[in-house]
Parts: C-alpha cells; sequence; structure tokens
C-alpha cells in the first residue's frame, strides 16, 4: 500500500506548491478551480450521501437499539449498551472473531507463499509462461462467485470428488463441510486455491529485480538458497507487503464462500461464522441494526489498527530499492 | 524487463535441461490441480444423479444435458430473468463507473482547486473501507427513501456506482493519466482550449485503455458480486444470478445438484469469456496498476 499511496503523496505535493496559485492567478485560474469541482462533484456528492453520511448514521446507530422495524425517531438511545454486549455477554461475537482470526491468519500466509512460489518456478522466462500465468489467474476471477461456492461444497461433501480422490488411497473421507472440525479448512483451501492475483503481482515484482544482483551474489559464491534469501526477497519485499495488506483485509472479509457453506448461518456449529456473516445475520436476519453498527465499527477500527500496525512494523522489513520509505 | 529478457537466456545456457523439465512437470502438476475443481464441475454438470453418486472420473458414461434444462426451469421463474437481470445490473454499472471515475480522475490528475491534496487522500483512505461497514447505514439510508424494494429495486445497487464511490477505478485513472504527457494538455490551453475542452479532446480519447480495463473488471465483479445483491434484492422476479443460484441450497434435496452445477457453469460463463477475450489484459492490467508510478 505504499507503493500506492506514494504517488497521492507527490500527487497533493505538488499542488500545494507554493508558487503554484500565483503562476495560476487570474480569470483562467478561477476557471480551473471551479472545473476542478466540476469534475469532481459526483465524486463529492457520493463520498457524502453514501460514504460519510451513512458512516456517521452507523455511529450513531451503535448507540442505539435502533431495529429496521420502528421509525428512525422513535429510536432509543442506549449508550455502550451494544458494545458491552458485544465484548461481554454475545459468545457467538467473540466465535465470530476467532473465526475471522484464523481464517486470515492461517489462508493469507499459505495464500501468499503459494503464489510467491508458482512465481518463482514461472519467472525464469521461457515459452508458454504466458500460458501458465493465465491459467493460475482463472481461479481468481471465478473464485469469489457463489457458483464456485456452492462447487467447493459440493467437492468436499461426503460424495465429493475429494473424498473419491482420498478412496484411491483407501482412505475413508469425512463429510468435510458438514465437519465443524474441518468446514473452515474447507474455505481456507478455496481462498489459497486462488493464489493467481498476488501470483501475478510477485511475478511482476520479481522482473524488476536487476539480473545484475544474482550475478553479482553467484560470483560471491552464494547458491541459491541465499541469493533468494540475500538478493530476492530484500528486493521483493515491497511487493509483499503490498500483497500482504491487500490479501489480510480481504481475508477478513470473507462472505460469499461461508454464506454458501452454512446456508446463512455460519454453521456446523458456528465453525464458519466470519465476521462479516456475523454482521449480516445481526442486522438482516435478526434486524437488530444498532448492534450490527456497533460491529460494523468494531470492524471498521480493527482494519485500521491492522494497516497501522502493518504499515509501522514494515519499516523494519521492507527495503526500497531507491532508499524510500 | 529489459534485464529479465536478457539474463534469462543466460541463466538457461548454463543449466542443464534436466531442471527445466522437472519445472515444467511441477508446473503441469500444479495447474492439474488448480484446474481440477473446475473440470469437476464441468463433469458434473452433465452426469445423472446415479453417475454423481458413483462415478468418480471428470467425464460422464452418459451426457446428460437435461441438467440444464431442469435447473434453467427449476424455480417459478426461468434462470432467463436472473441472466437479464444479473446483465443489466452489471453493464449499467460498467457505464456508472466508467463515467463517474473518469470524470474525478481528471480532477485529480490534471486540474488544480483548493484542497485537492485532502480530497485526494480521503480517496486513497476509502480504497481500504470495507464495504460491509456501510451496507447497514446504506439500506437504512434507501429504505428511507423508498427505493428498498421499490418501484425499480436496483437504485440501491447502482446509484453509489454513478457517484466514483468503487476509488479503486479512480486511483486507476488517475494513474493512467499522470502518464499522458502534459504537453498535450498546454498545447490545447495555448489554442484557447477550457478543462472541459482538455478532457473533451485530449483525457476522454487518450484515456480509452483505462476505461476499458474498468469497464472489464467493473463487469466482473458485479456479476460475481452476491453481498450487496443479497441484502438489496428481496423478490425472486428482481433476483440476479449469484442470488438466485443460493435458492439451490435452500433446497438441498440430493436430486438438484446435477441442475445446481449446470446452472452455476452457466452463471461463470460470461468471465470465463472475458478471461479468454482479454486475458493478457486482465493479467497485466489491473494487478499492476498499484505497482506502477
Amino acid at each position: 500500500m505504499a507503493l500506492t499511496t506514494a504517488p497521492g503523496r507527490t500527487g497533493s505535493t505538488r499542488s500545494a506548491r507554493p508558487h503554484a496559485p500565483r503562476r495560476g492567478a487570474g480569470r483562467n485560474r478561477h476557471g480551473e478551480g471551479l472545473a476542478g469541482y466540476v469534475f469532481l462533484s459526483p465524486w463529492l456528492i457520493g463520498l457524502m450521501g453514501v460514504t460519510a453520511i451513512p458512516m456517521l448514521l452507523s455511529l450513531y446507530l451503535s448507540f442505539t437499539n435502533y431495529d429496521i422495524l420502528t421509525p428512525l425517531s422513535e429510536v432509543e438511545w442506549v449508550g455502550l449498551a451494544n458494545y458491552e454486549r458485544m465484548f461481554t455477554a454475545d459468545p457467538s461475537y467473540w466465535h465470530a472473531v476467532q473465526v475471522t482470526l484464523t481464517f486470515a491468519l492461517v489462508a493469507v500466509p499459505l495464500k501468499l507463499a503459494a503464489a510467491l512460489g508458482v512465481a518463482l518456478l514461472l519467472n525464469r522466462a521461457w515459452r508458454g509462461v504466458g500460458l501458465f500465468r493465465g491459467l493460475f489467474y482463472l481461479p481468481s476471477l471465478l473464485g469469489g462467485s457463489v457458483a464456485l461456492a456452492i462447487v467447493w461444497v459440493n467437492m468436499f461433501n461426503r460424495d465429493g470428488a475429494f473424498n473419491s480422490f482420498l478412496a484411491i488411497f483407501g482412505i475413508e473421507g469425512l463429510p468435510w463441510v458438514n465437519d465443524p472440525e474441518w468446514a473452515l479448512e474447507t474455505l481456507m483451501l478455496l481462498a489459497i486455491w486462488q493464489f493467481g492475483a498476488p501470483m501475478v503481482i510477485f511475478l511482476a515484482g520479481l522482473k524488476q529485480v536487476p539480473g545484475e544482483l544474482y550475478e553479482a551474489a553467484s560470483v560471491d559464491g552464494a547458491n541459491r538458497f541465499r541469493q533468494f534469501w540475500h538478493v530476492t526477497l530484500p528486493m521483493l519485499s515491497p511487493v509483499i507487503f503490498f500483497n500482504l495488506v491487500l490479501e489480510t483485509i480481504n481475508g477478513f472479509q470473507g462472505f460469499t464462500a461461508a454464506f454458501v457453506l452454512s446456508n446463512g448461518t455460519g454453521g456446523p456449529v458456528d465453525s464458519t461464522l466470519m465476521y462479516t456473516l456475523q454482521l449480516y445475520i445481526a442486522g438482516f436476519t435478526d434486524l437488530e441494526m444498532g448492534y450490527a453498527s456497533a460491529m460494523a465499527w468494531v470492524f471498521l477500527i480493527a482494519i485500521a489498527l491492522i494497516t497501522t500496525i502493518f504499515f509501522s512494523t514494515g519499516r523494519f522489513w521492507v527495503h526500497y530499492s531507491d532508499g524510500e520509505r | 524487463m529489459v534485464a529479465v529478457t536478457s539474463t534469462a537466456p543466460r541463466q538457461g545456457a548454463r543449466k542443464p535441461g534436466g531442471r527445466q523439465a522437472l519445472r515444467l512437470v511441477v508446473l503441469i502438476v500444479i495447474v492439474a490441480v488448480v484446474l481440477y475443481p473446475l473440470l469437476w464441475m464441468l463433469g458434473t454438470s452433465v452426469k445423472s444423479q446415479e453417475e454423481i453418486v458413483n462415478n468418480i472420473g471428470l467425464l460422464p458414461e452418459r451426457f446428460t444435458p437435461g441438467n440444464y434444462t431442469q435447473g434453467w426451469n427449476n424455480f417459478d421463474l426461468s434462470f432467463g430473468r436472473f441472466f437479464l437481470n444479473s446483465a443489466m445490473v452489471s453493464l449499467l454499472t460498467v457505464v456508472g463507473n466508467a463515467v463517474s471515475c473518469l470524470l474525478a480522475a481528471y480532477a485529480f490528475a490534471r486540474l488544480r482547486f483548493r484542497l485537492r491534496g485532502i480530497w485526494f487522500a480521503v480517496m486513497i483512505g476509502t480504497l481500504l473501507l470495507p464495504g460491509h461497514v456501510l451496507i447497514v447505514p446504506q439500506y437504512i439510508l434507501f429504505r428511507s427513501l423508498g427505493l428498498v424494494g421499490g418501484e425499480w429495486p436496483y437504485l440501491p445497487l447502482l446509484i453509489p456506482q454513478y457517484l466514483a464511490t468503487e476509488a479503486f477505478f479512480v486511483f486507476l485513472m488517475v494513474q493512467f493519466m499522470r502518464g499522458i504527457p502534459r504537453e498535450l494538455d498546454e498545447a490545447a490551453k495555448i489554442d484557447g482550449a477550457s478543462p472541459y475542452g482538455i478532457f473533451r479532446h485530449v483525457i476522454l480519447p487518450l484515456s480509452r485503455p483505462a476505461l476499458v480495463t474498468t469497464a472489464i473488471f467493473s463487469f466482473i465483479w458485479t456479476w460475481n458480486d452476491f453481498f450487496r445483491q443479497l441484502v438489496f434484492l428481496s423478490s425472486l422476479e428482481d433476483y440476479t444470478v449469484p442470488v438466485a443460484l443460493t435458492l439451490f441450497i435452500d433446497s438441498t434435496s440430493q436430486s438438484a445438484v446435477g441442475p445446481m452445477f449446470a446452472m452455476s457453469v452457466l452463471s461463470l460463463l460470461p468471465v470465463f469469456l472475458f478471461f479468454l477475450a482479454f486475458q493478457r489484459m486482465l493479467v497485466e492490467g489491473i494487478n499492476t496498476s498499484g505497482l506502477k508510478g
């Protein structure tokens, strides 16, 4: 993400340059300022109406007992009751937190490892690379859909393809998706299966590593493992960072597959109760929208915190070759 | 890029061919594992119920296209209706995103106005904002405006897309426009073009690649989207394909597996066709866009 904000920073400093307004002073400059807001107006309206006001409304509602059935004018202020309930009185909330953290902590590193591994295999360019890259990328395009979630759930059913595969080796499989011990693992596999998107980003990063570095390393007697450890990984660290932030935030938001697997309940025995699914159930099944709003705000703060932690620890292990941090 | 193409052959020449062959074998195994679920889906969609349980092979012994007609007509309304709904929502979303994000991007990339830096930072901030956080209050707002389950229930899905709320596309286009030489703007300015004229005659025509990328991803993401459509669509006749597919799960009688798979295959078909047609662009276009510049 540091990579994406960098251009923003240059953009804003450019506009803040002290001589810029003076140079453009006059009718023309005024016209450009107006035009700027004309072109920006749809975005500004969207920012206010679809993002900012709903966020404030949701903050307010999180301190109320609002359900969709009573009119907004009659909601009751309940103070911190929703937050209290969430943290102290609702075991399924903590369960959702645990499920979501487990999912992200296991699936994201494995997905990135798979992405990096395959990218390294593909990086030694030769013919056919384009075909492989495309085939590996395909799951990332399809994997978030309901259709693929349906297929996945059936694949890990008692009669599914996975058990048929195990049967070849004489192993009797389980109905994985109905087993609270294993249901979440099948969802993790579905996430890992979509390693193509981060892989493509790794490939682009690998192409930026100057070949001379490897030649210098091998002249110095570094074997392949040491080359990987001392050249590839440091040179790739900005891309690893980018993928890690993006995939972690995506990982926290997994909804579709968990919904399909559990038919919207988070089952079996709450084992696939992802945070967003819990939020959906609170808001749209139980219609406790005040409570759901409190959940949404905690979620937002958690994601902001995690992103901050990433960025503050990133400076210790992310190396930018131009010395920029 | 140049460095890679110049070093790769040399490295290859130094190495015994065996290592390259091993690498190829490993890759083919991985491809087989990755593609297996898709092939299995395809195979299952043309198997009879009996074969779905008993035949573990990929190919059916007896080709059963009947799953497709049965799935198509499985509910009170045919899947044709759901496909039309999905297509309409997706195409209108494409138009909204392309237009509104392009306008915002032009302002950010090219025009000087007060508070631009702050607005840009806000836009970048919304890149990471999870949509799930906003769904409850958005639902309440749209409902209080009478738009949820209203005359035309797609408005809550579409309105945000016409207000450049997909910050990702705005950012993508800003990055792209920064690559358009400023001399073109300056030349047009000297010829007396206003900011609107520059947008119309310089930026718009040159932004076509970014518009195409936005359009394709906008389509695929909306086509696959489930969360928002699940929340905002409540009656069968308005359902899109993803929401309709979940109806199969409700009726988990084993006999529906074949038809359910058949409709799943059909639902992925548009995305797959896009993939075939624009493969290179999809793979290179969006994923690396955050890394350039």
